[in-house]
C-alpha cells in the first residue's frame, strides 16, 4: 500500500478539496439562516403556481377617457413585466384580461404588489429651501412606534418589495383596520403611521419642514399622496439633505421617454429623459426661472414618488432632454427609466384591491410531482447500485451533496433575488439530476476504459481524471453558453429557466470536482478498490485488475 | 456472450456508421411524420399562449379546489386553471382560466358554475383573457435561441471543428422536431412548461453530443497520418467506445422523468407535470438517440469527403489489401494493425481498443505491450 510518490501527492489535494467543499456548504447555509427569519429559514421561496401570491388588477383610463387601446396596453404590460419580473427569476406574471392588466407576484403580501405597480410620478420642482440632514438622534423619529416594531424595522425597509412572506399569507387576508386609503404602509411600519410620522412628499408647513428626519428609512419610502399643485417637504434618495419645494412645473405626463446612458466622462450612469412638445416648453421656462436666481431657488428637484432623485443647479436654459444623475447603479438606472417611461403612458392606472390567490396548481400536482422525482430517483440510485456496485456509492453521494448545495442555493437566491421555483423549475433539477450523474458516468466509463487497457485501479484514477474532466468541461460550456445567452437575452420564464440551468450546471462542476474526484481518490487507496467484486472493473483479459506487480512500467504514473 | 454482459464489459461493437443509412432513414421518416403533423395539424396551445375566457365566481372560503377542477373539466373545459382569490373585504372567489370558449360552451360554465355554487348565474363574472407569455416574451426568447445557436456553432467550430458544429446542430434540430413532433401528434396542450422543457432538451441534446464527438475528436487525431483505420471507423469506436456512457446517462436522466410522465399522464390525467414530462421524455430520448445513431455518422460522411480523409481511405484499403488475410470487415482490418509497429499513439491507443473490443482472443497480448510506449508519447 504504501508507495509514497503519488499518494501523498494525492492525500493532499484531497482534504484541500474536500475542505473547500465544506467551506462552501457551511458559509451556504450560513447565509441561508441569517437572511431568513423565524421558521421560514429553509423554505425555498415558491412560484405562483405552487404556492400563490398576490394579483393586483389594474384598470387602465386614458386623459381623454376612452379606453385604451391594445398596443397601450401591451406596452404597458412589458414595463409592469421589467419592473416586477426584472431579473426574471421571480415568476411573476403580467397580462391583460378584458381591458384591465391583471399583475401576479408569487408569495408577496398585498402592500409590495401594490407598491410594485404604482405609477411614480416624476415631479420637478424648484427648490424654496434646503436643509443638511445632521445625523444625530435617529432613533427618536418613531415615539410612538412600540420597541418591537423598531427592532422589526431594519430588515423590513432594506428589502420593502422583495421580502417574501411566506407563511401566514392567507392570514394576511383577514381585513385589517388599517384605513388610510392614500398611504401604503407595509405591516411593521404600521405602528408608527399612528405617530406623528412626516414622510418625505408630505405637504409643506413649517412645522412639517422641522419634523421631516430624513436620516429615517422610513421616512423615505415614499407613499405620500400625489400633490403636484401644493408645495412639500422632501429628502433626497440617501437622507443627507431635506428640502421645501416648490409646486409641480413638469409632471409624468410631460415626459416622452427615458433611456439610460453615461455622461461625457463615462463615469457616471445618467437617466436622460425626453419630452413631449408642451412638456418641453415647461420644462424650457422651468429652466429659466431657475436659472440665475438666488440660491437655493437656482436648484430644480427631480422629485419620484415623494422622494429627490437629483436637485442639480440650473446652470443654463435648456433646451433639449433632462438628465438625472446621482450616483446609480446601471440597474437602479434602468429600473428609473422604466418607472418614467410607464409614468409617462398616456393611462392612469386605477388599481384595484390586491387580492391573494391560491395556487393554480393543486397541491395534487405538487405531491405527485415530488413523487414521481422521488420514484425516479430511486430508481436512479438502484442502477447505480447494481452497474457500479461499491461505486454507486459515490454517485449517490455525490448526488446528495449536490442535491444540499442546490437547495441552499435555491433559499439564499431566493431571499436575495426573489428567485422561485414554479414545477417547471422542479421537473429542471430533477432532469438535471442526469447531467450531474452524467459527470460521474463520464468519469467512471475512464476509469474502467484506463483499467481494461491494464492500468492498476490506483493509477487509472488519475489518468482518466484528466481525460474525463476535459469532456465535462467541453460538454458544461455549451450548457453554461446556453444559460448565459438565454438569461440576457429574455425575458419572463424563459429567463427563469436559463438561470436554473446555468445554476445546476455550475454546481454540478463544483460537485465533480470537490467532491467526487477526491472520493474516488480516498477510495483508490483501499484495497478493495483494486478488485472486480466490489467496483465492477475488470483488467484486460477480463479478471482481476491489473495489480502493477508484473508490469512495473505501468505503476508510477509518469507524467510529463 | 450475450448483448447485456458485452454492453457491461463494453465490449460493444455495433456498426453504427456502416449501418447509417438504416439510421438516417428511421430519422427522416420520424421527422417527416413530426414536421407533417405540426404543419397540419399544429399544436393545441394552452390559455397561457393565445388567451381565453375567465370566470369570477363568489364561492365558501372552505372551497376545495380539487374538486371545482374535476367539476368544472365535467363541463367540458380541457385543462382549467382552477384559483381562489380572497380579497380584501375577505370574501372568497374562485378563478377559472380556460382556452378560448364559444357562447354555447361560455354559458354552459356558467350555468353549471351557478348551480354548482349556488349563486345566481349573473353574478358570476365571465371575460376575455390576453395571452400571459405575450409576444414579447417568444420574441425575446427567439433572439436568445439564435444568438445562443451562432455561439454554440461558432464554440465547436474552434474548439472541434465547424464539421462537428454542423453535424451537432442537425442532431439538435431533429431532436427538436421530434419532442414538438409529439405534441402536435398527441395534442397535448402546450403550455409555458412545455417550452421551458423544449429548452431543457436543446440543452441536453447538445450536451450529449459534445460528450460523444469530444471522443471522436480524441480517436481521430492525427490518424490522416497513419494508415490504420478511416475516419469512420475511429469515429465508430468511439461511438461504441462511449456507448455505456450514453446509455447510463440517458437511462439515468430518463428514470426521474419517466416516473414524472407516467404520475402525470397516468394517475393525474393532466396539468403542468405531464405537460412537461413528455416533452422531456422525448427530447431527452431523441438526444440520446441522435448523437450516437444521427449525430456522428452524418459526422462522418462530411469528414470523409475531405481530400485528407479520402487519401487515407486509399492507404488504408491498400495496406489491407497489401496484408496477407482477405479484408472484408473493419474489424478483421483492425486484426490486421495487430502485428506492426506501433507509430502514431492515438492511433495506436484506438486500435488496440479496437481489437479488444471485437475481442480476438488471440490478438490480445500484442497491442497490450506496446501501449505503454504509445501512452507515455501522447503525454
Amino acid at each position: 500500500m504504501a508507495r509514497p510518490g503519488p499518494s501523498s501527492r494525492g492525500q493532499l489535494h484531497v482534504w484541500r478539496y474536500l475542505g473547500a467543499l465544506l467551506v462552501l456548504f457551511v458559509a451556504l447555509y450560513t447565509t441561508v439562516a441569517f437572511a431568513g427569519q423565524g421558521s421560514a429559514w429553509l423554505k425555498p421561496k415558491l412560484g405562483l403556481d405552487l404556492q400563490g401570491g398576490a394579483q393586483v388588477i389594474l384598470t387602465p383610463k386614458t386623459e381623454s377617457g376612452k379606453t385604451a387601446s391594445s398596443a397601450q396596453l401591451s406596452t404597458a404590460v412589458d414595463i409592469l413585466r421589467q419592473r416586477v419580473n426584472g431579473a426574471g427569476v421571480s415568476e411573476a406574471e403580467v397580462f391583460v384580461e378584458g381591458e384591465q392588466i391583471v399583475v401576479q407576484v408569487p408569495g408577496g403580501n398585498r402592500d409590495s404588489i401594490k407598491a410594485a405597480t404604482k405609477t411614480a410620478q416624476l415631479q420637478m420642482r424648484r427648490l424654496v429651501e434646503s436643509a443638511p440632514v445632521v445625523p444625530t438622534t435617529p432613533p427618536t423619529t418613531a415615539p410612538s412606534a412600540t420597541p418591537s416594531a423598531a427592532v422589526s424595522t431594519p430588515t423590513a425597509s432594506a428589502t420593502p418589495k422583495k421580502r417574501p412572506v411566506t407563511a401566514g399569507l392567507v392570514q394576511a387576508g383577514t381585513p385589517t383596520p388599517t384605513s388610510t386609503p392614500s398611504a401604503t404602509p407595509s405591516p411593521s411600519e404600521a405602528p408608527a403611521d399612528a405617530g406623528p410620522l412626516v414622510r418625505s412628499g408630505d405637504v409643506y408647513s413649517p412645522q412639517a419642514f422641522a419634523l421631516l428626519d430624513c436620516s429615517d428609512p422610513k421616512a423615505r419610502l415614499g407613499g405620500a399622496p400625489d400633490a403636484p399643485n401644493q408645495e412639500i417637504v422632501a429628502c433626497d434618495r440617501f437622507g443627507t439633505e431635506k428640502y421645501h419645494l416648490a409646486v409641480a412645473k413638469v409632471v409624468g405626463k410631460d415626459v416622452k421617454g427615458a433611456n439610460v446612458g453615461t455622461d461625457s466622462l463615462g463615469t457616471q450612469i445618467k437617466v436622460v429623459v425626453s419630452f413631449k412638445g408642451k412638456g418641453q416648453d415647461k420644462f424650457t421656462n422651468l429652466t429659466k426661472e431657475a436659472f440665475g436666481a438666488t440660491p437655493p431657488t437656482n436648484r430644480v428637484a427631480i422629485v419620484l414618488d415623494g422622494v429627490v432623485y437629483s436637485a442639480p443647479t440650473i446652470q443654463n436654459v435648456i433646451n433639449g432632454d433632462a438628465e438625472i444623475t446621482g450616483g446609480f447603479s446601471q440597474k437602479e438606472a434602468e429600473q428609473l427609466a422604466n418607472v418614467l417611461k410607464f409614468g409617462a403612458l398616456p393611462l392612469n392606472f386605477e388599481s384595484g384591491d390586491a387580492e391573494v390567490i391560491s395556487a393554480s396548481l393543486g397541491d395534487d400536482q405538487l405531491r405527485s410531482g415530488l413523487i414521481a422525482g422521488g420514484i425516479g430517483l430511486a430508481a436512479v440510485v438502484v442502477y447505480s447500485l447494481l452497474y457500479y456496485r461499491m461505486l454507486g456509492f459515490i454517485t449517490i453521494s455525490s448526488l446528495l451533496v449536490s442535491g444540499g448545495l442546490t437547495y441552499a442555493m435555491v433559499c439564499v437566491l431566493g431571499k436575495q433575488i426573489g428567485f422561485a421555483l414554479s414545477l417547471a423549475g422542479i421537473a429542471g433539477f430533477i432532469v438535471a439530476v442526469g447531467i450531474t450523474a452524467d459527470s460521474f458516468v463520464v468519469y467512471f466509463e475512464r476509469l474502467k476504459d484506463e483499467i481494461k487497457e491494464g492500468r492498476t485501479p490506483r493509477s487509472a484514477v488519475d489518468v482518466a481524471w484528466k481525460r474525463a474532466i476535459r469532456t465535462i468541461l467541453n460538454a458544461d460550456a455549451v450548457s453554461l453558453l446556453a444559460a448565459v445567452l438565454l438569461y440576457f437575452f429574455s425575458v419572463g420564464g424563459v429567463r427563469g429557466f436559463a438561470f436554473t440551468l446555468g445554476l445546476s450546471t455550475i454546481l454540478d462542476l463544483v460537485v465533480v470536482t470537490l467532491f467526487t474526484r477526491p472520493l474516488i481518490s480516498l477510495l483508490s487507496r483501499q484495497r478493495w478498490f483494486s478488485r472486480t467484486g466490489p467496483t465492477g472493473f475488470y483488467g484486460p483479459d477480463g479478471g482481476q485488475p491489473s495489480t502493477g506487480a508484473t508490469r512495473p512500467s505501468l505503476t508510477t504514473p509518469q507524467e510529463a | 456472450m450475450g448483448i447485456v454482459h458485452r454492453l457491461y464489459h463494453g465490449e460493444t461493437a455495433f456498426p453504427l456508421i456502416a449501418r447509417r443509412r438504416r439510421f438516417y432513414a428511421v430519422s427522416i421518416a420520424l421527422c417527416v411524420i413530426a414536421l407533417g403533423s405540426l404543419i397540419f395539424r399544429g399544436f393545441n396551445l394552452g390559455v397561457e399562449f393565445k388567451g381565453g375566457a375567465i370566470f369570477t365566481v363568489s364561492a365558501p372560503s372552505s372551497v376545495d379546489l380539487h374538486d371545482t377542477r374535476t367539476f368544472v373539466e365535467s363541463l367540458g373545459v380541457n385543462e382549467p386553471i382552477v384559483q381562489t382569490v380572497k380579497t380584501s373585504t375577505g370574501q372568497t372567489k374562485v378563478r377559472i382560466e380556460s382556452a378560448p370558449l364559444t357562447q354555447a360552451e361560455e354559458q354552459k360554465v356558467v350555468e353549471g358554475l351557478a348551480s354548482h355554487f349556488k349563486v345566481d348565474a349573473n353574478s358570476i363574472d365571465s371575460r376575455d383573457v390576453g395571452a400571459s407569455w405575450g409576444k414579447q416574451v417568444t420574441r425575446k426568447a427567439l433572439q436568445g435561441l439564435v444568438a445562443f445557436l451562432i455561439a454554440v456553432i461558432l464554440f465547436i467550430s474552434v474548439r472541434f471543428e465547424p464539421k462537428m458544429a454542423a453535424a451537432a446542430i442537425i442532431a439538435l434540430v431533429h431532436d427538436l422536431l421530434l419532442a414538438a413532433g409529439i405534441y402536435s401528434i398527441t395534442q397535448f396542450v402546450v403550455t409555458p412548461s412545455t417550452i421551458i422543457a423544449l429548452l431543457t432538451v436543446l440543452g441536453y441534446s447538445l450536451y450529449d453530443t459534445i460528450v460523444v464527438f469530444d471522443r471522436v475528436d480524441e480517436n481521430t487525431k492525427g490518424i490522416e497520418r497513419g494508415n490504420k483505420s478511416t475516419y469512420s471507423e475511429a469515429a465508430e469506436l468511439a461511438v461504441n467506445q462511449t456507448f455505456m456512457r450514453s446509455f447510463n446517462t440517458s437511462l439515468i436522466a430518463l428514470l426521474p422523468v419517466s416516473g414524472l410522465l407516467f404520475v402525470g399522464a397516468l394517475l393525474l390525467k393532466a396539468g403542468t407535470l405531464k405537460d412537461l414530462a413528455l416533452a422531456l421524455f422525448v427530447g431527452l430520448g431523441a438526444g440520446a438517440y441522435s448523437s450516437l445513431f444521427l449525430a456522428t455518422p452524418l459526422l462522418a460522411d462530411l469528414k470523409e469527403r475531405e481530400p485528407r480523409f479520402v487519401a487515407l481511405q486509399g492507404r488504408v484499403a491498400q495496406r489491407r489489401s497489401g496484408a496477407a488475410a482477405p479484408v472484408r470487415l473493419s474489424q478483421r482490418s483492425t486484426n490486421a494493425a495487430e502485428g506492426e509497429a506501433v507509430e502514431s499513439a492515438p492511433v495506436a491507443t484506438a486500435t488496440a481498443t479496437a481489437v479488444r473490443r471485437t475481442g480476438a482472443p488471440p490478438a490480445k497480448r500484442k497491442p497490450k505491450g506496446s501501449r505503454p510506449t504509445g501512452k507515455k508519447r501522447k503525454r
